[in-house]
């Protein structure tokens, strides 16, 4: 999405929010954040980051033991009857009415948050989701990825502006996978401003807009994905030699160099943003010292080369 | 105020009742049925009269009450057990519904069962023993009054439990021991002055003794008494929900 597309204004803000259980486990530390209006913001972190309890504070389920939160404007606990109707929330869990039907689920869900009857947006819910083939089945029949999509299906029940996904795609299918990330782009494109949690830094990498990453309570970096990639992404230029080298050649010290401990391939880093990455002189002074190549190819850090060494680097 | 939320827990709560007729209400009716048929057609016809009414027609208005006090604890505990133990309660914990709201649905839900159940037994008792009601509204006044009391009362031991046992533990543990010695089947007069002072301590004896009333025209205790006595326990069963919301007891960590 582009810039120009998301506006500034904030569909969710968090100020100072720290959350310390009844035990004494301090599961947030001060907190500050905000998310846009219309954004796909991905929430990044280990298990036990925060995620679930940062998502928890903002829908109103687990109470901060300080700071404030405010979506689209008003405060979430003083004005909870109007920040709540314009959240909607998808859990972790897979906890459903197993006794009732997809469609009685998902019209308590409508009720529950304050609209009125309106069966042909639970259809067009339901349908969007594949699920009006299922809609007089039991939820307790369904399979695990149905009952996701129960879940995103009574989350989407009362129009929500504002949509919390948490891991939504833990232990569903390629298929749905893939089907939930175009739902999701749908909503955006129908102005709901999308936060999701996930383990798979792939979704981040393929959905959002901007990434959060949060590691022990702690946020520790929000940024615009792209930005992201392009300040802490590294490139790399894999040569495979013709024949081993023992030790690199002279004179290259001054290359960001690694020879492979077989000695059959060198590994150049260099800065994909500077005008002159250096690659054509490197491989000119290769063959002035006699190193002949037999195949070259570039390597991009992915989100999740990012994600891993900023947590590494946080613990 | 969130109507459609208080409508949606209503209709809700009340469609898995129909959904579990068989356990909802075939079964209370059967048991009371089975209460009439021993207590008061077959011992019953051997016994005499207990204030100018017949055994069998004396214990109907206390076998409605043991019924309804235990449906109405039931039915509204498991109604909010049950979402906390699927782990469903995150929406109701999540949605723009207050807390009065959210007990008007589920009180109000587990008191329409328990008071279709007890005009069920009622209308039941009709096929075993003739009797009459005295005062019918005052008889549906009483009726309502402990169906909404003791379906608050259910309330809260369903946000109090966090296993099933618990939620047993109430209802057969204290509610059946305090109905059988509260004078569903006896009218406390008939103890000896020591128990009947201690039969006052026992909660129940004045909605027995009101509900009787309603019908017969008699009581163990004053009829101001005993409403003022359930009306009491609604005000404390309020006040305990309202306490469990504001704090978060066992809902919100």
């Amino acid at each position: 999405m582009s810039e120009q597309a998301t506006s500034t204004r904030h569909a969710v803000s968090v100020r100072g929010v720290s959350k310390t259980y009844k035990g004494g486990f301090q599961a947030l530390k001060s907190i500050d954040l905000d998310i846009r209006q219309g954004e796909i913001f991905a929430l990044l972190g280990p298990n036990g980051a925060g995620k679930t309890t940062l998502i928890s504070i903002i829908c109103g389920i687990v109470k901060p033991s300080a700071g404030e939160v405010s979506a689209d404007g008003h405060d979430v606990l003083r004005d909870y009857r109007v920040t709540r109707s314009k959240i909607g929330l998808v859990p972790q869990e897979l906890s459903t009415d197993a006794f009732e039907t997809v469609w009685a689920s998902v019209k308590f869900s409508r009720g529950l948050f304050g609209r009125t009857r309106n069966d042909q947006h639970i259809e067009k819910v339901l349908r969007d989701l594949s699920l009006w083939e299922k809609k007089d089945a039991k939820i307790m029949t369904l399979s695990g990825g149905m009952k996701r999509r129960v879940l995103i299906a009574k989350a989407l029940a009362h129009e929500p502006s504002i949509l919390f996904l948490d891991e939504p795609t833990a232990g569903v299918d390629v298929e749905l996978r893939h089907d939930m990330w175009q739902m999701v782009r749908k909503l955006r494109e129908t102005g709901v401003t999308v936060i999701l949690t996930t383990h798979y830094i792939e979704e981040a990498e393929e959905m959002a807009d901007r990434v959060g990453v949060i590691t022990r309570g702690e946020l520790i970096l929000v940024e615009d994905k792209h930005v992201l990639m392009r300040k802490l992404g590294k490139k790399q230029l894999s040569i495979s030699l013709q024949a081993p080298l023992q030790a690199l050649p002279q004179g290259l010290e001054d290359y960001a160099l690694e020879l492979a401990d077989d000695g059959s391939t060198l590994t150049y880093t260099f800065d994909a943003q500077s005008d002159d990455t250096g690659i054509a002189v490197l491989l000119r002074k290769l063959g002035d010292r006699g190193v002949d190549f037999k195949d070259l190819h570039t390597l991009e850090s992915s989100l999740e080369d990012i994600f891993v060494s900023l947590v590494r680097g946080k613990r | 105020m969130n109507i459609p939320a208080i409508r949606a827990i209503y209709r809700f709560e009340m469609a898995r009742t129909f959904r579990t007729l068989t356990q909802s209400i075939v079964s209370p009716v059967l048991s009371t049925s089975l209460y009439f048929i021993v207590f008061g057609t077959a011992i019953g016809s051997r016994m005499g009269e207990i204030g100018g009414t017949s055994y069998g027609a004396f214990i109907i208005p206390g076998l409605i009450m043991l019924s309804l006090l235990n449906e109405s604890i039931s039915n509204a505990s498991f109604g909010i057990y049950l979402p906390k133990w699927s782990g469903t309660i995150y929406e109701l914990l999540s949605a723009p519904v207050s807390p009065f709201e959210a007990v008007l649905g589920y009180v109000g839900a587990a008191s329409t069962k328990s008071v279709m159940l007890g005009l069920l037994i009622l209308v039941t008792a009709r096929f075993f023993v003739p009797y009459s009601i005295m005062h019918p509204l005052w008889m549906m006044a009483f009726l309502l009054l402990t169906a909404v009391t003791f379906s608050s009362f259910g309330f809260i031991i369903g946000l109090w439990a966090d296993d099933f046992q618990k939620l047993q533990v109430i209802p057969l543990m204290v509610v059946t021991p305090l109905t059988f010695l509260g004078g569903a089947f006896y009218s406390i007069s008939m103890l000896p002055p020591f128990w009947q002072k201690v039969a006052l301590f026992n909660p129940v004896v004045y909605l027995i003794s009101g509900f009787r009333w309603s019908f017969y025209g008699q009581s163990d205790v004053n009829v101001v008494l005993s409403a003022g006595m359930t009306l009491g326990f609604l005000v404390l069963c309020a006040v305990a929900i309202a306490w469990i919301f504001r704090t978060g007891y066992k809902l919100r960590s």
